[in-house]
């Protein structure tokens, strides 16, 4: 019966599958040949960043500054998904929760060298990660990029072996959110801070600085900051949740 | 040669496609979305790539540089973010699902209304 199911399936995708990437290879033929793209918006935007900015990552000052408010709606999103996950996560009836002495006792402990080097990992980590949020508008990174290392500084001590880190750090949930929320709520400060300023919504209020010195672009500093402790604590909290619905479900 | 890179994005689509229509597990049915998801990224960055330009980040570049189209970029950054979020909220689902029907496998799933 379910060979027999799973053929039709298969037929059936196979009519679609070469319908959506036959008509995909069709349509990119029409596609500026590669390496020959010109966009004046893109051109305007790369040559004018620097001279009216002052930041030198124009992906950066697109990100934050000229598109900013776009950037604020992806911010909302990854606030909206992780509050949606915590919703879907949250403590059924019925379902027990383990001491965590159990856990302490059933835990196959990894190796001793690698819970060393989980440990010993999370300092260089958190300096990249750091370094990555706080030069994003001068060389490649930024708030989100930055974030996702500064969580993994926390969650490569946890894949080492050092399982109760993730218990304390969900015991202390009110803080990821509290830093979700700032972070969030940072970046809409500054498109308020530019309306109030200028008038402009999402308008760069903060003196420009010194080309290619640390506190150049304005306020794309701060909102490098918001965004990644945004992103650190966003997938903190979704990563502390996974791991307590293991330990929910782990069969007695 | 024009069209090479192109084709590489509509070939992870297929692939991504042909893996969440075989599936039998919904983790492995996500990580096969985010192989289609890769997709968008190729096909984003080639169509802003310029030939013998430099990354459009004027540090250590002189300001008349060449740059390939920094729009293309900020957008994919976007659709790693969206990205990242679309496969947290399907595992959320996924583990409560488990738990519910005690099987990841979907065809194994269909009996749910019978409850």
């Amino acid at each position: 019966m379910r060979g027999g199911h799973s053929r039709a399936r298969l037929a059936t995708a196979a009519v679609g599958l070469v319908l959506v990437v036959g008509g995909f290879a069709w349509a990119v033929t029409d596609l500026p040949a590669f390496g020959h793209y010109h966009h004046r918006y893109g051109a305007y935007l790369a040559q004018h960043s620097l001279p009216q900015r002052g930041a030198t990552n124009s992906i950066n000052v697109i990100t934050f500054d000229y598109r900013g408010f776009d950037t604020l709606g992806e911010e909302f999103i990854l606030f909206v998904a992780v509050v949606g996950v915590v919703v879907l996560l949250r403590r059924l009836r019925g379902e027990e929760d383990e001491s965590d002495e159990d856990i302490n006792e059933s835990q196959p402990l990894a190796s001793e060298s690698l819970r060393w080097l989980g440990v010993a990992s999370a300092a260089p980590l958190a300096v990249i990660g750091a370094y990555v949020v706080t030069h994003g508008q001068l060389t490649p990174g930024g708030g989100f990029q930055g974030g996702v290392i500064l969580m993994a500084a926390v969650t490569i001590v946890f894949v080492g072996g050092e399982f109760m880190i993730m218990l304390r750090l969900r015991a202390r949930a009110q803080f990821l959110e509290m830093g979700e929320a700032l972070g969030a709520a940072g970046l809409a400060v500054l498109g308020f801070g530019g309306l109030i300023a200028s008038g402009v919504f999402f308008e760069n209020f903060i003196p420009h600085g010194h080309r290619g010195s640390l506190f150049s672009g304005g306020f794309l500093t701060i909102a490098n900051l918001a965004v990644g402790i945004e992103v650190a604590g966003a997938i903190l909290m979704v990563l502390a949740e996974l791991l307590d619905q293991r330990l929910l479900t782990r069969p007695a | 040669m024009s069209v090479y890179p192109y084709l590489v994005a509509a070939w992870l689509l297929g692939c991504g496609l042909y893996g969440i229509v075989t599936s039998r597990n919904y983790i492995h049915l996500t990580i096969c979305l985010t192989v289609v998801q890769a997709s968008t990224y190729v096909l984003l960055l080639s169509v802003g790539y310029v030939n013998g330009a430099q990354a459009p980040i004027y540090a250590g570049i002189s300001e008349r540089s060449v740059v390939v189209d920094p729009i293309v970029q900020a957008l994919t950054l976007t659709d790693v973010v969206v990205e990242a979020t679309v496969v947290a909220l399907l595992l959320a689902l996924i583990l409560q699902a488990n738990k519910r029907y005690g099987t990841t496998d979907p065809d194994r799933m269909t009996r749910m209304h019978d409850e």
